[in-house]
């Protein structure tokens, strides 16, 4: 039987977010040839790049345009994704701070189980059958669904967007958006102190620890995400607890699990908790002092030092690789 | 105010895990099991809330084997009221979870039910959002900052690159993130009155779910990688692997 999916995208301040466009690959992966893949925008109207998602693996792009859809409704949306939901093999979200709130109402509404966070996708014989990291990472659960439709969470960066195919079009549908009772209601959206990237979706996070002394300290992390661009700055648990750094920054059990193409620990020793968040980054730099702390073990490359010393050459460095391009 | 908080009984976030021999969970035998550190914040905040009152009943609710009483006089020594364990093996679909805990609570007459955002061991993060939908009341998530007044909630809860502020009416149901509060460590004192808290044990069975676990497997182990050297000299070769080697950079 085809594979239908209903690919759950999410849309931030008018715009598609990349999660979708990666969301978009597992589908079209998954759905093959013989598949099809639904795209769902949910807004105050539709969002832009809407035309273009065709293009990155959708054969349908349906909008639920609504005026309290502006920020995130979690009660409308859910009720929306119900009311689109039968039908469907499998409807997917993404496991972002919005998808993880809205994929269980959505569960709980249809009544079949939920597999969250997941960072694998197939089908046999005929079911869904999605792996996905527990215990922090410490192991990975194989799990089958047997709901029609089973809903599956995608832990962002674990697929990697398509290309963007321009050959392919499909033109935004309208859906409607069922009668739903509002409960909660987004207020608004406060913009942190400072506009930071989340370690969770950034492609590339310099971490910090105790190793760096001070929290003044962390200039020389900003210093270096700046100089690489598009980088994410995260902290471990123990300065997160002593208070210098905010906990959305904090990777590990307790915090944040990451899987960037580059991840950078600097005067991390590398406690198991903090392993377990970082250990599925692609490439993974350690910069400490000592070099029998565990971080080495896990670590592609591994730089023994002072990191007082290391980091401003390394910035520096990257500034002078970074303009050469 | 009468505040219930849902609590499961996890592997230490330091425990080793090894995996058991049916290949599908793991061997508890062992491992020193806490109380899921989120489910610490919901705790604290319950018991913030009646003192703050100054007046209600605080009650916690845990759904596992008999061990879980041992997590559930934890947060009885922290202050809690009274607790209720609700037998089960539990289950890997999260709603079948979320049906029991629904069913306990829907006539308890609570104004507040509390979660932790998530459990350590399963990762699944949606048994209170699934509570609050089968109760038809509202749910908002991965609270970090709360301020109740007059039946009116204001919640912050972090999003990527911002934070949302969302609204609702008690009764409601939230699940607690770090940033919340600071737990509160039981006293002696608390130790010694939790030996003498209510604690009931009924029997639940769940069904059978939409979700079934085919196996456990422990992740690839990194490759160790290598010392590029040491110092700020390094630096250079290190750009070079990034490029060539890793092309990261």
């Amino acid at each position: 039987m085809a594979t239908t999916i209903l690919a759950v995208l999410e849309v931030r301040d008018g715009a598609v977010r990349k999660v979708s466009h990666e969301l978009l690959a597992a589908a079209r992966e998954l759905a093959g040839t013989g598949g099809s893949v639904s795209a769902l925008v949910c807004g105050a109207q539709a969002p832009a790049g809407a035309d273009a998602l065709a293009g990155f693996g959708a054969d349908r792009v349906l909008a639920a345009t609504q005026a309290d859809f502006a920020h995130y409704n979690p009660d409308g949306f859910a009720a929306t994704v119900a009311s689109l939901a039968p039908g469907y093999t499998l409807v997917l979200f993404a496991a972002t701070a919005t998808g993880k709130d809205l994929a269980p109402r959505v569960a709980a509404k249809l009544g079949v189980g939920l597999a969250s966070d997941v960072t694998g996708l197939a089908i046999q014989d005929g079911a869904v059958v999605a792996t996905r990291p527990v215990y922090a990472g410490r192991a990975i659960q194989k799990v089958k669904l047997r709901g029609a439709p089973a809903l599956v969470s995608v832990r962002p960066n674990a697929f990697q967007p398509r290309a963007r195919d321009d050959s392919r079009a499909a033109a935004v549908e309208p859906v409607a958006v069922p009668a739903f009772e509002a409960r909660v209601r987004v207020t608004g959206v406060k913009a942190p102190e400072k506009a930071a990237l989340d370690v969770t979706e950034a492609p590339i996070v310099v971490s910090g620890g105790r190793g760096l002394k001070d929290p003044a300290n962390f200039k020389l992390l900003e210093d270096l995400a700046e100089a690489l661009g598009n980088t994410a700055v995260g902290a471990s648990r123990a300065v997160v607890d002593a208070g210098w750094r905010d906990h959305a920054a904090q990777v590990g059990q307790t915090g944040k699990t990451v899987s960037p193409g580059l991840y950078i620990a600097v005067g991390i020793s590398g406690a198991i908790q903090h392993l377990a968040g970082m250990r599925t980054a692609k490439t993974i730099v350690a910069i400490n002092r000592d070099k029998d702390a565990p971080i080495f073990k896990v670590a592609d490359y591994g730089i023994v030092g002072d990191l007082f010393e290391v980091l401003p050459r390394l910035t520096e460095e990257i500034r002078r690789v970074r303009s050469e391009k | 105010m009468k505040i219930a908080v849902c609590l499961k009984r996890v592997p230490d976030t330091v425990a080793k895990i090894t995996i058991g021999p049916d290949g599908k969970a793991i061997d508890e035998t062992s491992v020193k099991f806490v109380p899921n550190p989120y489910d610490e914040f919901a705790v604290e905040e319950a018991l913030a809330l009646k003192e703050k009152a100054a007046a209600g009943e605080t009650v916690v609710c845990s759904l596992g084997g008999d061990a879980a009483q041992e997590t559930l006089r934890t947060a009885l020594a922290m202050g809690i009221d009274r607790a209720v364990l609700l037998q089960s093996p539990g289950s890997p679909d999260g709603l079948e979870v979320a049906r029991a805990f629904a069913a306990e609570l829907k006539a308890g007459g609570y104004d507040l039910i509390l979660f932790g955002k998530l459990a350590v061991d399963d990762y699944n993060q949606q048994v209170g959002l699934m509570v609050a939908e089968l109760l038809g009341l509202p749910c908002v998530s991965s609270v970090a900052h709360l301020a109740i007044a007059d039946g009116a909630v204001e919640a912050e809860r972090e999003i990527e690159g911002g934070i949302e502020v969302v609204a609702c009416r008690l009764p409601a149901v939230l699940t607690c993130d770090k940033g919340l509060n600071n737990p509160r460590l039981p006293s002696l004192k608390g130790i010694m009155a939790a030996k003498k808290k209510p604690l009931e044990a009924k029997p639940v069975t769940l069904g059978a779910g939409s979700v079934e676990v085919l196996g456990l497997e422990y992740p690839t182990e990194r490759q160790a990688g290598r010392i590029v050297g040491e110092g700020a000299d390094a630096v250079p070769e290190l750009i070079r692997l990034l490029r060539i080697e890793a092309r990261v950079l």
